[in-house]
């Protein structure tokens, strides 16, 4: 089952007051995770991600630096570089336009990591006891 | 050289000896006359020892000829029947005296040809063409023609060169050549026997471009072990089996014995061949018609049926599919043993087809009946559309394998209309719609879209949306009727799947869309022919 990771509607970076200053896929020495690149069907030569690897480092005007992770195991499909050239539709759309990234888990472990997600309520709890 | 003449007496003699069959031993003289082969196997025999008693004295007269075929049989003393003493030049001869000579005829009437084992010997007789005409008669095939198709064991290619060695030595010592192409082959020979016969039983005649086989398996268990020595001398011509097939296929075998040196054969293979115990055997008797083809065109009228089945862990999602709805009576009436269902592209299951619906052929394979009047077919098409709503079907009709490669061509590249009922999040006026209209041969960009991405690689799409027609219908929605170019992700140009489809409805707009409904209105192939 196909994900697509965004940033949470609680997110620092959503908030009033947040400007974006730079967007930057090049999360470290060796790795950008603008070079990844699949083929075929079963999407080989993907990046594959464990759920604390980064995705992106965004900066805001700010200073602050927020680094968004997969939270997803999976081979890496597609970065979205579009808020690249566009970061406002990361704040604007953040859950259609201003998607972060496409990831595709392994068939065998799709339903135990769904299982293992917050439905959007469980999320709203969470936040309520912040 | 159509019939034995002096030359042939040494190897005539040396292969009877040897245990070869009347049949083989006129192969191996490289007679072409059909005619003699069909000689009941008895009387070759006893015209062969016949020949081989003649005086030497007439030199390259023709002594054994098919062309006027045996006035009457020859009988022996021994299978007394009566005192028939004419042979087959019509002269009178004396009885046949019941020399040794009668007694190894009977022997080697009795004997399983070394060579052939048995193929042109029991396997031509009007008991074997019974029992395989009983066996296509009760297939209950409609058929206008067959072609008859035999598989033979590997081994009767080894034991053929065996026996080509041996004559071609024997010709040597007399100064003659004996090439292997001149002699007549087994396979070739046998059909001209059992073609005819086969034709009389069956009322058809045989022809090569028949869609109707008759195939017939043969084994010779005895003799399996006789292609070893082949893995042995030339191992690379033999992959491992894939499944439990044997290693040793025809195929192998031959290129194995091109390969192989002379001197390398004579060591591991006794030349003459041993004469075998038991006939070969029929393993399967086999009918088989050529596919036949139905196409048509279908409307699908539910937003609940699949195209193909949806069975996912073996468990059925979604009851029916267009397919099935559509093959069911067709497997029923051609009485197939299955099929394979193609379409010029597909709908989401929750897509309507309507207008002149899609084009969709259907291979029907195996079937039992093969002929059906226009009239019947239109019966046919009445039938499957008074069994479902959710579906209908037009033109429906027979056509050739060739024809569906047209019908795969529309799904590459032509046009096809649709109807879609869009959403707003922002109040839309008919002004702001308008626009919509003017746009012509507008290009997307279409990556894969994510609904699919799990089963289709990622790739990006340029595709061409003709022409657009909108109806306003409320601040929040309207219709949208629109002509694209094959391949287009109609649902993704709406909703925009998360701006990976560029430009889309809402960005066009500046509003958030989505589709509500999906219709084809039209699938823009001429094909198949309107009935």
């Amino acid at each position: 089952r196909i994900c697509v990771i965004t940033l949470a509607e609680a997110h620092p970076l959503l908030q009033s007051g947040k400007t974006i200053k730079s967007i930057n896929y090049q999360i470290s020495a060796n790795c950008s995770r603008l070079q990844n690149k699949v083929s075929g069907k079963s999407k080989r030569g993907a990046q594959f991600l464990t759920e604390l690897a980064p995705l992106c480092r965004i900066s805001s005007t700010d200073g602050e630096e927020y680094t968004v992770y997969s939270c997803i195991r999976g081979r890496l499909i597609e970065v979205n570089e579009n808020i690249l050239s566009n970061p406002t539709i990361l704040q604007e759309k953040p859950s259609t336009e201003g998607y972060i990234a496409v990831v595709l888990p392994k068939f065998e472990e799709s339903k135990s990591i769904t299982q293992g997600l917050l439905t959007q309520k469980e999320y709203e709890e969470v936040l309520l006891k912040r | 050289m159509s019939s034995l003449t002096e030359k042939d007496r040494p190897v005539v003699q040396l292969l009877l000896k040897t245990g070869t069959c009347p049949r083989c031993i006129l192969r191996f003289c490289c007679v072409g006359s059909q005619a003699l082969y069909r000689h009941p196997y008895k009387d070759l025999m006893k015209d062969l020892k016949e020949y081989l008693r003649n005086n030497q004295e007439k030199e390259d007269r023709v002594c054994f000829d098919g062309a006027d075929p045996p006035c009457k049989r020859i009988r022996l003393e021994h299978a007394a029947e009566g005192p028939g003493d004419v042979n087959h030049n019509g002269e009178l001869q004396q009885t046949l005296s019941t020399a040794d000579g009668d007694a190894a005829v009977e022997s080697s009437a009795a004997k399983v040809c070394n060579v052939c084992l048995g193929i042109l010997q029991e396997f031509c007789e009007a008991d074997f063409v019974q029992k395989v005409c009983q066996k296509v008669n009760s297939a209950d095939y409609q058929f206008t023609s067959f072609v008859f198709s035999v598989s033979l064991p590997p081994q009767l290619s080894v034991r053929e060169r065996a026996a080509w060695l041996l004559v071609k030595q024997e010709m040597g010592n007399l100064g003659l050549s004996l090439a292997k192409d001149d002699i007549v082959q087994l396979k070739e020979a046998y059909k001209w026997i059992i073609h005819p016969q086969l034709s009389e039983e069956l009322g058809v005649p045989d022809d090569g471009k028949s869609l109707f086989e008759v195939s017939v398996v043969f084994a010779h268990p005895e003799t399996d072990e006789e292609c070893r020595f082949l893995a042995t001398a030339c191992p690379d011509c033999f992959k491992p089996a894939k499944n439990k097939q044997s290693v040793f296929t025809r195929m192998a075998v031959i290129k194995a014995l091109e390969k192989i040196k002379e001197e390398d054969f004579l060591k591991h293979f006794p030349c003459p061949p041993s004469s075998p115990k038991n006939l070969c055997v029929a393993l399967e008797i086999q009918c088989n018609n050529g596919a036949v083809f139905v196409a048509g065109r279908y409307n699908k009228y539910s937003r609940n049926l699949p195209q193909t089945p949806w069975i996912i862990d073996g468990e059925r999602k979604l009851e029916s599919s267009v397919e099935e709805l559509i093959s069911e009576h067709l497997m029923a009436e051609f009485k197939a043993d299955s099929f394979n269902f193609s379409s010029s592209g597909r709908e989401d299951v929750d897509v309507r087809t309507l207008g002149n619906g899609r084009p969709f052929a259907i291979e029907l394979v195996n079937p039992r009946r093969i002929h059906f009047t226009a009239e019947e077919m239109k019966g046919l098409q009445q039938t499957i559309n008074n069994s479902s709503d959710k579906i209908q079907v037009r033109d429906l009709q027979l056509v050739t394998r060739e024809a569906i490669g047209r019908m795969k061509e529309g799904e590459e590249e032509k046009t096809k209309t649709y109807s879609a009922l869009i959403w707003t999040d922002k109040a839309i006026q008919r002004e702001d719609i308008a626009f919509l209209d003017d746009i012509k041969e507008l290009k997307l960009d279409q990556k894969t879209p994510l609904r699919v991405l799990h089963r289709r690689p990622l790739a990006v799409r340029c595709r061409i949306i003709h022409t657009m027609k909108c109806e306003y219908i409320d601040e929040h929605h309207f219709r949208l009727r629109l002509k694209t170019q094959a391949g287009t992700y109609i649902k993704e140009f709406v909703h925009g799947d998360f701006g990976r489809t560029k430009p889309n409805i809402g960005s066009l707009l500046n509003r958030t869309a989505d589709i509500l409904e999906l219709d084809v209105e039209s699938v823009d192939v001429d094909w198949p022919p309107t009935l």
